[in-house]
């Protein structure tokens, strides 16, 4: 990748040896070696739930290991608080951020460690000394920002300037680009060579390989709380690393057989709608998903994508429009009547909308069915056959931890959580069915099974529209591509012919092939 | 050996993980606070305490006087915790309580039908009218977006004064002095009466079989929020009323549904006073609090149905117990504060909890 090096492999700064941490029966790490030299940028990867976010936090002081030893800088410590963490010099940026949000850049930075005058905080030079350390590390941020205002890029600029300001020498990143655009991810990749540069060392926890690939020198996979192996990064590619993480080949292309067709199931027409503040939004959308078909809808975020897949499943009432399923007009009826005409959704925000993460899983398999007679009699659940279906949907969809049917939702990992909506949505077995960004934050084992599923349903006959903002996630699996902009469809694009550029053109407002 | 050993470490942290050990060490540190406070005004806490377990359990009347007294205060412990459960919070129990008595005192003085069904009869209407009364307060919730804890404590108030204005109508005001309405027909009387000498020393003369009402209440709440396809809407809507909505549940409609039943619970607390305990309505100089009360047994209970119960009947022991304290000349307010601070370290409890277990992580 051209990127540069600045590893000095002689300094070894962390050294975690046989590194075991049991939760009750639970072997979160089981025996996991870490090394990491001085000016390294060290990812760990591994599949959602392996362990690479235990054995940071045991690293931060959050854990204490079960068995196992520390060295930081040649000698054995005993991390016991993440305030001795960064009293070693150990700062962590965690994936959701914790800032204050009416407070400044400035004052959030300073929290805990204020500098004074007196008995008042000396807020001029705080201030001065974030510029001087914004400047150093390339982390552009303006101090007297409110956080509740700025990016989420520079909210996590703010967060890394927090480390450094604690005078971390050795920073950990939590999946650290899990809420950035790809604007702001390359940013980071820049800031993360600023930082080696000066001797910082990095430690990376992710599962993506193209982040890893662009950002990394060194690469240690874990898989089921077991240690795998340390790559160099250089001599492997994305696929070495897939398979080393899942444990098996991982297929990154998507299996599509050629088929064609049928009439047409979802049929949405001249949709006008507003969004939260009451501004017209949609402006008049129309497309179409026959059976059979997948059809994408890509689009730069927020250009109407949430207003309509809220007004398609009948959360957000529209101001005019048609939506017909099936010939019947659904436009702004009930979830539950658009929901038995035959639309069901994998919804974006999956603790929001998709599960209720206090009831059981088996309980949330249920969440539109649960008035059926196969789980109900006379307004009484049929208990036995709730854990029955949640048991047979969590061998299906391969849902782990087994035996976690009635346990709360909300003690599954993300991708778990994830794989309960899909399996529960694709079980309902609806005619249509809308998927709304159904890999975010998955790890490509469990892409691969998402991608999976939406193409067997299409192959089965169903109408898939999938929205996202993943280009190569629509790409590679849509039959049909609608570009959103402003409201509006403004190009169509068989998905055969799509291009990654023309695409972008499009979705940035500019030309497009096929204007209506 | 050793596999004890750590089924017992399981176990133990099994405990440590559920609540109701934080809600005894609560009881226990509200006692324990009452016996500084005591202290410090100079009166001596054990001849109190001893005082207050003489006034419950020394002799089975009073027991039975406990029963009677936890009653009301179980159903609207029951009714809080319900609307509680759905993610709203009753804070109406109060005047739902009055608008229950009014009905169960009208008809068990008007009506004149055969005992048993003379009884169901008071209940119902009881039930109906709180029910009622709370559906108001949801309605404005759900089609105007009104505030219900706003609504509910006005409510409150006009339940009260409607109340004093009942009891002062001259066909339903007692005949002669006192300011209370006219007792309710013998046939609509919950009161328990023993010809037989030993059972009258026994139950004394306060018995009444109201629990009943409390106890089938509890076990039909405890069904609906478990059991039935009601309560897991409810539950949905109160957990997380967008997810609910995704899955087709109407949250407006399940809100609507949860205060009615809410109101109904605090409604028969109302009759049990009236029918069990008191047979008339008094002219109120403040509102009773057997609503606001109810706060405080479904917060022991941790909104629990069953766990009301036990509060409530807590909670009633403490309040018999300690209207007797004067005689050693120590305030019942002492009840007030235990149960407060009590309330306290529940609300707390949480915190405490996290602290313990994060303590226990490392090891």
């Amino acid at each position: 990748m051209g990127r540069e090096s600045h590893a000095d492999p002689s300094v070894t700064v962390v050294a975690m040896k046989d590194i075991v941490k049991k939760f009750g029966d639970f072997t979160a790490n089981d025996g996991i070696n870490l090394t990491v030299h001085k000016g390294e940028v060290h990812a760990i990867l591994g599949e959602n739930g392996a362990g690479k976010s235990t054995l940071m936090n045991i690293l931060y002081g959050l854990y204490k290991p079960t068995s196992g030893t520390i060295e930081i800088g040649g000698k054995q410590v005993n991390i016991d608080s993440p305030e001795k963490a960064i009293e070693l010099g150990i700062g962590m940026v965690h994936q959701h951020f914790m800032l204050v949000q009416p407070f400044t850049v400035t004052e959030n930075i300073i929290l805990g460690m204020e500098p004074r005058k007196g008995l008042v905080v000396d807020i001029p030079s705080a201030r001065k000394r974030v510029q001087e350390l914004s400047e150093k590390y390339g982390l552009q941020v303006d101090p007297d920002a409110k956080i509740e205002d700025i990016s989420v890029g520079m909210q996590q600029r703010v967060e890394i300037l927090k480390v450094l300001y604690r005078g971390a020498d050795i920073l950990i990143l939590d999946e650290p680009t899990a809420s950035l655009t790809p604007q702001e991810i390359t940013e980071l990749i820049e800031i993360i060579g600023h930082l080696t540069r000066d001797g910082k060392t990095v430690i990376l926890i992710t599962h993506k390989l193209k982040e890893i690939k662009a950002s990394a020198d060194c690469c240690t996979i874990i898989r089921q709380g077991k240690y795998i192996d340390t790559v160099d990064v250089n001599n492997v590619d994305e696929n070495d690393l897939a398979s080393m993480m899942v444990g098996r080949k991982v297929n990154f292309k998507v299996e599509k057989a050629e088929i064609e067709p049928g009439e047409v199931a979802l049929k949405v027409e001249d949709i006008h709608g507003l969004d939260y503040r009451g501004v017209e939004i949609l402006k008049g959308l129309s497309l179409q998903v026959r059976k059979g078909e997948i059809v994408g809808l890509a689009g730069v975020d927020g250009n109407g994508q949430t207003e309509l897949v809220e007004i398609l499943t009948g959360l957000r009432k529209g101001t005019a429009g048609s939506v017909m399923v099936d010939g019947k007009e659904v436009f702004n009826k009930t979830p539950r009547e658009i929901f038995e005409a035959g639309i069901t959704s994998i919804p974006a925000d999956r603790q929001k909308h998709g599960l209720i993460l206090q009831f059981s899983n088996e309980n949330n398999m249920i969440l539109q069915n649960f008035r059926e007679p196969e789980f109900s009699k006379m307004g009484v659940l049929k208990k036995d056959a709730i854990h029955k279906h949640a048991a047979e949907l969590f061998e299906k969809f391969d849902i782990r931890p087994r035996e976690h049917e009635a346990y709360p939702a909300g003690t599954l990992s993300g991708g778990n959580q994830q794989k309960v909506i899909i399996a529960r949505e694709i079980t309902n077995d609806s005619d249509v069915l809308i998927a709304v960004n159904p890999t975010r934050g998955l790890d490509v084992g469990a892409i691969e099974y998402v991608h999976k599923y939406l193409v067997e349903q299409r192959n089965k006959g169903k109408a898939v529209l999938l929205v996202s903002f993943e280009l190569d996630e629509i790409m590679s699996l849509s039959d049909e591509i609608d570009v959103i902009f402003n409201g509006q469809i403004v190009g169509k694009v068989a998905g055969k012919d799509a291009e990654e550029n023309a695409l972008g053109l499009m979705m940035a407002g500019g030309n497009s092939s096929e204007k209506e | 050996m050793k596999k004890n050993k750590e089924n017992n470490a399981g176990l133990f942290s099994h405990i440590l993980q559920a609540n109701i050990p934080y809600t005894l060490l609560s009881i226990i540190i509200g006692f324990v606070v009452g016996a500084v406070l005591l202290a410090i005004a100079g009166i001596d806490p054990i001849a109190t305490f001893g005082a207050l377990a003489d006034g419950i359990f020394g002799k089975s009347k009073y027991i039975v006087w406990s029963i009677v007294y936890a009653t009301p205060i179980i159903l609207t412990g029951l009714s809080v915790a319900f609307s509680f459960q759905t993610g709203v919070f009753n804070i109406g129990a109060e005047g739902q309580f009055v608008v229950g008595s009014m009905a169960a005192c009208c008809v068990g003085i008007f009506c004149n039908l055969p005992k048993p069904l003379h009884i169901l009869v008071c209940l119902l209407a009881a039930a109906l009218a709180g029910g009622i009364w709370s559906m108001f307060v949801a309605i404005l919730k759900v089609k105007r977006g009104i505030n219900e804890v706003l609504s509910f404590i006005m409510f409150n108030w006009i339940a009260y004064y409607l109340s004093n204005y009942l009891v002062n109508i001259p066909a339903i005001h007692k005949d002669g002095d006192g300011e209370a309405t006219k007792n309710i027909a013998e046939s609509a009387s919950m009161l328990m009466k023993f010809d037989d000498k030993a059972l009258k020393a026994f139950f004394g003369t306060g018995a009444s079989f109201s629990i009943v009402v409390a106890l089938i209440a509890a076990i039909v709440i405890a069904f609906i929020l478990n059991k039935t396809t009601l309560g897991y809407k409810l539950k949905a809507v109160g957990f997380n009323r967008f997810a609910a909505e995704y899955g087709g549940i109407s949250s407006n409609r399940e809100i609507l549904t949860a205060l009615t039943i809410s109101g109904m619970l605090s409604g028969l607390g109302g009759a049990c006073q009236v029918m069990g305990m008191g047979q008339r309505i008094s002219q109120f100089s403040s509102q009773e609090g057997f609503g606001f009360q109810g706060i405080t047994v479904a917060l022991i209970a941790s909104s629990n149905p069953i766990g009301c119960i036990f509060s409530g009947l807590f909670y009633g022991a403490m309040k018999y117990g300690g209207s007797k304290l004067t005689l050693v000349n120590a305030p019942s307010e002492i009840v007030n504060i235990i149960m407060g601070t009590i309330i306290f370290f529940i609300a707390i409890a949480p915190a405490i909890k996290k602290l313990i277990l994060r303590g226990r992580k490392g090891n």
